[in-house]
């Protein structure tokens, strides 16, 4: 299959590319835009440590082969800090320990930034069923849930 | 004046990086004209190698093709002994055994050429359990298929027997379990002869994977290099198979003069590399009426895959823990780590411990049932205090309270109060309830002599600008390792914690401060760590360049006037510590870590899932340095320890793990886990920097057996096995 070119916006930036369509969108944000903020940690859409958002819903960026981003809004979480001050997620997630050896940690404040727009004051269980899509080896999750309500209620 | 950071929830030091997405992992670094690589693997659990073909419509002159004819050393992963080949070369003896390497820029065609080679083995007899492995059915390892055995006695146990009111005899088994870092394994190569060998890569022990590329290559020490990349979880599955992956890459680069990356997709790290040690354990004990532990017979087996690796010392850790925190007047422990044709088991948390104490804490149980006893109070009975002697005959020194460790552990889990209401209301109805415990105790540090052997050293460096560098081999996985050492640093030099950078683990440039392993690096590496800072300071006071109001400044007049500011801590060992390695009698651990862990589940006998209803972990662990950080070491082992006792199975068809995916080896999520719940009693220990102990793996020895402990009582009848899937309970 050739090279097809393809247009979206990534972080508020219009970009283009020109790879394999069925490309996953993972490996065109990592190899051809060199945001490597992103993590592969399964390839099957089961760990979400890929996710991302296009057009403002969470997904795994492993599973959207790249044709399907032509015309969308992606963001990454290279996207969510702003220049110069974190989002009071991130912020809360150093505060309250939720990131231990760090590589679920992109995609689970992406899965938080979902949850957060979805529920602006999650309830418990919707804290633990909104974050259930992202697998944390390290934490036992307590801290990210933890990290999430001092998020709301600082 | 500088106020002490010990206790206090410092920010984690790399934390920045990590929440934005710009901490660098070996995956997110590319050299130029790097090739990527992968291992074809032999798919036969053992045989004879009869020829390797390349085929089907593949350019293969445009790729690297290693094999073990190319190996320029030695053709053995040095680690204990070095029985396991890089790349097998006549004989298989697992599934999984890399034969061959391939090396090309375009990783999808390299992909397709992976399918495309043909390895031709003759099949031998192959074995796949322990029991078969024990009753040499045939003989794949050594004379007798045993890597390694301890006999390990006190008292005498054969008295007992006509003394005893009850003997008591159980047999337990645990399944393996895969650490599922979320990071796969990674390692990215340079390597030729003019520059020598250089590694990057995600790891847990620079100097382990040094020590194996030396003998590789058959190189000098100082033309291997290896460099921690930022790594994304370890818990002990990269402390060994990083070693592989590394020379794999080497052999790769070395053939080809271009860098080469290795990154394994899940599938292949979650098969290939190594798991937790399935393990049974026999248990016959001797107690009185009143509910005393006389002796015990414990007959502990793990199954070692197909190499030795490390199976020696983790079945000797899981010897020693065997006899939990209890008071054996006599005791005889045989344990045996023995040969199957399997992928070598491992490294894990807990390391043969968590095996062990399943053991016991189930046992005891069951002695308690017998004797007439509530499972507490026949505990309370046999509990270890200060000036009692453990299994080896080691003497507690340390002012240890079990008994109100399990009192505050109970208020906080309403144990009592739930215990009774549970019984009242478990005649009827679909869903059981239950709440069980594990009282256990953990050894910090390497086992026996080991720190002596190691001799771990670590350096501390003041920086032009004035600051303070760590220079270890310790790793940061996730743990807060720089965390927790640069407020040791700050805190012995009466600095600021931001004053405190630590240099990354790189063999060319950091003093061997041992392997991230064994609750070790915060007591003992973090001990050095103070030491060394502790001579920093005097040699700053001495000169009269010590100025804590403004330490760059005075570090920098010093440095104008002397030109460098080092200063170096060795190991040394705490007073009075004895070990007979023969006998394995002594002093095993320099301290141990107590816990009292609670566990309440439901049992559903229409599905026959069980959950996880509240969990308690109370544990003594001396100072604890960083709340946050130490809450999360807990919890996080916690929900590994849940995952161990009721969700994660690996199913194993001939040698090979055939789920080899996160969709059907389950890993707890964030909607499966109880609210984990957790206190500290804090004791300072004399010999660890702060008063701290070794923390990281005891959160792995509880969860199991305090669940299976409560599932007895849901159920009403005693379940011996983990993982207990709704599948095995049912069954």
């Amino acid at each position: 299959m050739p090279d097809t070119l393809l247009r979206f916006t990534v972080n508020n930036e219009p970009r283009s590319v020109e790879t394999l369509p069925m490309k996953r969108l993972l490996d065109v944000l990592r190899e051809d835009l060199h945001l490597t903020g992103t993590k592969e940690g399964c390839g099957e859409g089961e760990c979400g440590a890929c996710s991302v958002m296009l057009d403002g819903r969470l997904v795994n960026s492993c599973l959207i082969p790249a044709l399907q981003v032509e015309g969308c809004c992606i963001q990454t979480i290279e996207g969510v800090a702003n220049a110069t001050k974190l989002h009071a997620i991130q912020q809360s997630f150093i505060t309250n320990g939720a990131a231990q050896c760090g590589i679920c940690t992109p995609g689970m404040v992406m899965a938080a930034l979902e949850l957060l727009n979805t529920y602006p004051d999650p309830t418990d269980e919707q804290i633990r069923n909104g974050l259930a899509g992202n697998i944390c080896r390290c934490t036992g999750y307590m801290r990210i849930f933890e990290a999430v309500v001092r998020a709301v209620h600082p | 004046m500088h106020k002490s950071l010990m206790g206090q929830a410092v920010p984690r030091k790399e934390g920045i990086e990590k929440v934005t997405g710009r901490a660098r992992y070996i995956d997110d670094l590319t050299f130029p004209g790097m090739l990527h690589g992968v291992t074809v693997r032999s798919q036969v659990p053992r045989g004879r190698i009869l020829g390797i073909f390349f085929e089907g419509d593949i350019p293969w002159d445009e790729f690297v093709i290693v094999t073990a004819k190319d190996i320029p050393g030695h053709n053995a992963v040095a680690l204990i002994l070095e029985d396991q080949p890089y790349l097998a070369d006549e004989f298989v003896n697992h599934p999984e055994e890399a034969v061959v390497l391939l090396a090309h820029h375009d990783r999808y065609l390299l992909e397709e050429a992976r399918r495309q080679v043909r390895i031709d083995i003759e099949p031998l007899p192959a074995i796949f359990s322990l029991e078969d492995s024990l009753a040499r059915k045939e003989i794949i390892w050594g004379e007798d298929n045993v890597f390694k055995s301890y006999l390990m006695e006190k008292g005498d146990l054969d008295s007992v027997w006509p003394l005893a009111d009850y003997v008591v005899e159980g047999e337990y088994r645990t399944g393996a379990q895969e650490q599922l870092y979320i990071e796969p394994n990674g390692m990215i190569a340079v390597a030729n002869a003019h520059e020598g060998v250089t590694v990057w890569g995600s790891l847990q022990c620079p100097y382990y994977v040094h020590k194996a590329l030396v003998k590789l290559f058959d190189l000098a020490e100082d033309r291997i290099r290896v460099v921690q990349a930022e790594t994304g979880g370890g818990f002990g599955g990269k402390e060994e198979y990083p070693s592989m992956i590394a020379g794999h890459a080497a052999l790769l680069a070395w053939k080809s003069g271009r860098a080469v990356k290795i990154i394994y997709d899940r599938e292949e790290d979650m098969v290939a590399t190594t798991k937790r040690h399935p393990s049974r354990t026999r248990i016959k004990s001797a107690v009185t009426k009143e509910g005393k532990l006389l002796g015990a017979e414990i007959d502990f087996v793990i199954d070692g895959g197909a190499y030795a690796t490390l199976s020696a010392v983790v079945l000797s850790r899981g010897t020693i823990h065997a006899a939990g925190p209890y008071v054996w007047p006599n005791l005889r422990v045989r344990s045996s780590a023995v040969a199957t044709n399997m992928p070598p088991h491992g490294a894990f948390r807990g390391f043969g411990a968590p095996q062990s104490i399943f053991a016991m804490e189930r046992h005891l149980n069951e002695v308690a049932r017998t004797v007439g006893l509530e499972p507490d109070e026949l505990r309370r009975r046999n509990f270890l205090h200060e000036g009692e002697s453990t299994a080896t005959g080691q003497i507690i020194r340390e002012k240890i309270d079990l008994p109100g460790l399990m009192d505050r552990a109970f208020v906080q889990a309403d144990y009592h109060a739930k215990r009774a209401r549970f019984a009242a209301e478990n005649g009827s109805g679909n869903i059981r309830k239950g709440i069980g415990f594990a009282t256990f105790m953990h050894g910090a540090g390497f086992t026996g002599s080991g720190e002596r052997y190691l001799k771990s050293v670590v350096a501390l460096e003041a920086t032009p600008a004035g600051r303070v560098r760590i220079l270890m081999s310790s790793t940061e996985i996730g743990q807060g390792t720089k965390t927790i050492f640069s407020q040791i640093a700050a805190d012995a030099l009466g600095i600021d914690y931001d004053l405190i950078e630590l240099a990354q683990p790189d063999t060319a440039n950091v003093p061997n401060s041992g392997p991230t392993v064994a609750s070790r690096t915060c007591m003992i590496v973090g001990k050095l760590v103070e030491s060394a800072s502790l001579g920093m300071k005097q040699t700053l006071i001495g000169s009269g360049f010590y100025d804590p109001s403004d330490f760059p400044q005075g570090c920098k007049l010093y440095l104008e006037k002397f030109a460098t500011l080092k200063t170096v801590a060795e190991y040394q060992a705490p007073p009075g510590v004895f070990w007979d390695d023969t006998k394995y009698q002594g002093e095993a651990y320099g301290a141990y870590a107590w816990a009292v862990y609670v566990a309440e589940v439901s049992v559903d006998l229409t599905t026959y899932e069980t959950h996880v209803d509240d969990f308690v972990a109370l544990q003594e662990v001396g100072r604890v340095l960083h709340p946050v950080l130490a809450a999360g070491q807990i919890e996080g082992g916690v929900a590994q320890g849940i995952g161990f006792a009721i969700y994660e199975k690996v199913a194993w068809k001939n040698g090979r793990m055939a789920n080899g995916q996160m969709t059907n080896y389950i890993v707890p999520t964030s909607a499966d886990l109880p609210p984990i719940r957790v206190f500290f009693e804090e004791n300072p220990y004399t010999y660890g920097p702060g008063g701290a102990k070794g923390i990281g793996e005891l959160p792995l020895d509880g969860p199991a057996p305090a669940i299976l402990n409560a599932i007895e009582m849901a159920i009403g009848r005693p379940v011996n096995h983990i993982p207990l899937t709704p599948e095995d309970l049912c069954a």
